[in-house]
């Protein structure tokens, strides 16, 4: 007969069979015999976090950077509403999460006990699926399922609740593998057809306007999806654009690479997207922020859309070709498949795509990124030049809030490789960066991890501060303090006749006194002139710092794309502010 | 303000609105009910009916009979949404008017009145295999299995002849000849 295990045995058994060594959490009464058998199982290092959602996000932040599940250990009733927040943010990304939480003795569920809430319930639908563990004997298989489910086909989030008495009872341990019989989520387990590639390579050969609009799912296909796509890039020779979630995919720098796409996206990128002839979309989900007004997206384009989710095909636009596939996989295939009948095909192509490319150059020259730099004051924009160009020469991950700086850095922050760029895009949660940062930190030691943040955001989830001390994890959080909610602020001089409702934040904590209470280091940059140097002082110091970068109050993040509106009319700059119609303002 | 003003692109346009039946096999675990009815309400689709029950005791597999309506694109985003959830086996999805399904609803009515009255009400329900669960002297309680829009006609003629009480079930289809749903 096999040995018996207490729940909170089976619980650390599963988490070494699934080979995790870290997980982030917060203690309380209904997960209290989780936290007791902790002691006994040296290869998992709990990171005490200082609030729920901090773990959470720092468990995004882990698995993001890292490709592996983050792991989330909280107790019943606050401690799993707490981490609602980071649980829909890996939902709408795609992040894969094991969120464990405690629940009230399973007795007294039902009898709105002291800390009690319906669990379950209320994760329902920010999770890919969740358990409420009724039988201790369930348990092993239930946390393997879990991990299972996380993983495969579109990521996610899932929850095991395990009420406490479940915790202490005695029950056999299993350690089970691939038990989900169904494919989750269009986990692509068959072979792609040939007819399927062929008419893929045949929409390629027809074009003579395409482009590549590439997302997050490039990034959660794994690094060998990113080396595939380059070639495939360089293959065809056609221009390419991304996602917010996309960057780091290709890299940034590359001269086919026309930066990110959607409302904030570039000049050029959005123009190629509305006039092109061919949209290959890999990976990304035709968002809201991207599409803009769906009736007038890219009007004379055949599409094609490869997506690992079933559902996510022909939810927002229609596609002439739709592959159900992981990304790594297709592309494989594909590259194997155009290479074998179209050797050269790059240069005997050129002539056909010469026009196109003269275009897209033409779009380019108008330099929509610029700004107009100021000598005495801190641009945004230039701080995160400046910040990329004094951390380009070394492996940087970047973290960011949700807000102007968000978009100042995904503008203007040029990524290289993929995995390197964690940012809430989907939820758009304010207060994400900090605490993600700490996770990436921990999964990739002795790198320089930098949190792009806005000083709103921030104080969201500043608590976590004291988490990267405790560790002594050397995260930058970098903050672009204009001492608005900026996006808020621009919205409203946009759209609101100047009327800053609320959006204004009075009574700011002084930065890097704050950050000195914490046991950190604080610095604060207030011209442009002493910006490097003080960058340069941050890069070096082996401690987390709070950079207070004082940037000017009033900067809008430009271009800009009134939702609403389609992708051939942005707003480049304030030039033109003053141009937009009544009926502009309402799409906005 | 003078006018209403959103961060969110306005709605495209809206396509012809069908109506569906979908049949999904799900494990009856605690929950699953909530977690259909949850896609559905989250989502924004509409669920006109809902029939549900245990079909195989051994593997403890429940078939939902789902009728909902929507464009030909939200229809197909419900089979593909509820296909990605874990419980969920397999989904079929017909349109309303197809040949080849059966439909039924169940409705029991209960009627006060003599007994000339029940005479009539039994003929009105004539077509749809009346049959008389309860009978008293001032009322009885009567059985018809029917078409959504036969029950609804039937329960508007049977209001002036004493109907006080209606039930009814949400819709069960089912192929016709030898062909099971796939």
């Amino acid at each position: 007969m096999p040995k018996l295990l207490s729940g909170a045995e089976i619980v650390f058994k599963a988490l070494e069979d699934q080979k995790v060594e870290y997980i982030f959490g917060y203690p309380g009464g209904a997960v209290l015999p989780i936290y007791d058998e902790l002691k006994n199982h040296k290869s998992i290092k709990h990171i005490l976090a200082r609030h729920e959602q901090g773990a959470g996000h720092s468990a995004e932040g882990y698995a993001r950077s890292s490709g592996k599940p983050g792991v989330l250990l909280v107790t019943s009733g606050p401690g799993a509403t707490n981490a609602v927040t980071a649980l829909t943010d890996a939902y709408m990304d795609s992040i894969p999460l094991v969120c464990i939480s405690g629940q009230v003795p399973t007795h007294l569920i039902g009898t709105d006990a002291f800390q009690e809430c319906d669990t379950t319930g209320i994760t329902r639908p920010c999770t890919k699926h969740n358990w409420l563990v009724k039988d201790v004997n369930d348990l092993s298989r239930i946390l393997h399922l879990a991990f299972e489910v996380a993983t495969t086909g579109r990521p996610g989030p899932v929850l095991v609740d395990i009420p406490k008495d479940i915790q202490f009872k005695k029950g056999k341990y299993k350690f089970f593998k691939n038990t989900l019989k169904k494919k989750l989520n269009g986990k692509a387990t068959y072979k792609i057809p040939n007819s399927e590639l062929d008419k893929f390579i045949d929409l390629i050969k027809k074009s003579s306007k395409p482009i590549f609009y590439t997302g997050g799912g490039v990034i959660n296909s794994g690094p060998d999806a990113s080396k595939h796509l380059r070639e495939l890039v360089s293959l065809t020779g056609f221009p390419i654009t991304s996602t917010l979630q996309g960057l780091g995919a290709y890299p940034g720098d590359d001269p086919q690479f026309l930066g990110m796409l959607g409302m904030h996206g570039t000049y050029e990128a959005n123009n190629a997207m509305h006039d092109c002839d061919l949209m290959i979309n890999i990976g990304a989900r035709f968002d809201d922020r991207i599409t803009g007004k769906v009736d007038e997206f890219s009007p004379h384009s055949k599409k094609i859309h490869v997506d690992i989710d079933p559902s996510s095909i022909g939810k927002n636009i229609k596609v002439d070709l739709a592959i159900v596939s992981d990304v790594t996989t297709l592309l494989k295939s594909l590259i194997k498949r155009f290479k074998e009948k179209n050797k050269n095909f790059v240069n005997s192509n050129k002539q056909k795509t010469s026009k196109w490319w003269e275009q897209i150059e033409k779009w380019r020259e108008k330099k929509s990124l610029n700004f107009i730099n100021s000598d005495t004051i801190i641009k945004p924009q230039y701080a995160v030049q400046r910040l990329y160009e004094l951390t380009k020469n070394q492996d940087t991950f970047i973290t960011t809030e949700v807000g102007q700086h968000q978009m100042w850095a995904a503008q203007h922050y040029k990524f290289n490789k993929p995995n390197r760029w964690m940012t809430s895009g989907g939820l758009g949660t304010m207060g994400y960066g900090l605490p993600a940062a700490i996770g990436v930190q921990i999964a990739n030691p002795g790198k320089l991890v930098v949190d792009i943040a806005g000083e709103a955001s921030v104080l969201m989830t500043m608590q976590e501060m004291s988490t990267a001390v405790q560790y002594r994890l050397p995260i930058k959080i970098f903050i672009l303090n204009n001492e608005y909610m900026g996006m808020v602020r621009q919205w409203q001089e946009l759209l609101h006749e100047k009327n800053y409702s609320e959006s204004y934040t009075a009574a700011l904590p002084d930065f890097v006194k704050l950050a000195e209470s914490y046991g950190c280091v604080g610095i604060r940059a207030k011209t442009p002139n002493e910006l490097d140097e003080k960058i340069k002082e941050m890069i070096n110091i082996d401690r987390p710092v709070i950079f207070d970068c004082v940037v000017d109050k009033a900067e809008n993040c430009f271009p800009m794309i009134p939702s609403g509106k389609p992708h051939n009319q942005m707003i480049l700059g304030p030039e033109e502010e003053e141009e937009i119609s009544d009926e502009g303002k309402v799409l906005v | 303000m003078a006018k209403s003003k959103s961060a969110y692109s306005v709605p495209g346009k809206i396509g012809k609105i069908e109506r569906h039946i979908i049949v999904v096999w799900v494990d009856n675990e605690a929950g699953v009910l909530a977690r259909i009815a949850g896609l559905f309400s989250g989502r924004g689709y509409n669920i006109e009916s809902l029939a549900v029950a245990e079909v195989d005791k051994k593997k403890h597999i429940s078939r939902i009979t789902i009728v909902t309506e929507g464009t030909p694109q939200v229809i197909e985003q419900i089979n593909l949404q509820l296909k990605k959830l874990v419980p969920v086996h397999k989904v079929a999805d017909f349109k309303r008017g197809e040949k080849d399904i059966l439909f039924r609803e169940l409705a029991l009515f209960k009627i006060l009145g003599n007994s000339k009255k029940v005479e009539k009400v039994k003929k009105i329900c004539k077509k749809f295999n009346p049959v008389i669960l309860d009978k008293t002297n001032k009322s009885v309680v009567i059985q018809v299995t029917a078409l959504r829009a036969e029950i609804d006609k039937l329960a508007l003629d049977l209001k002036s002849l004493g109907l006080i009480s209606t039930s009814r079930t949400g819709a069960v289809a089912m192929t016709k000849g030898s062909r099971t749903f796939n």
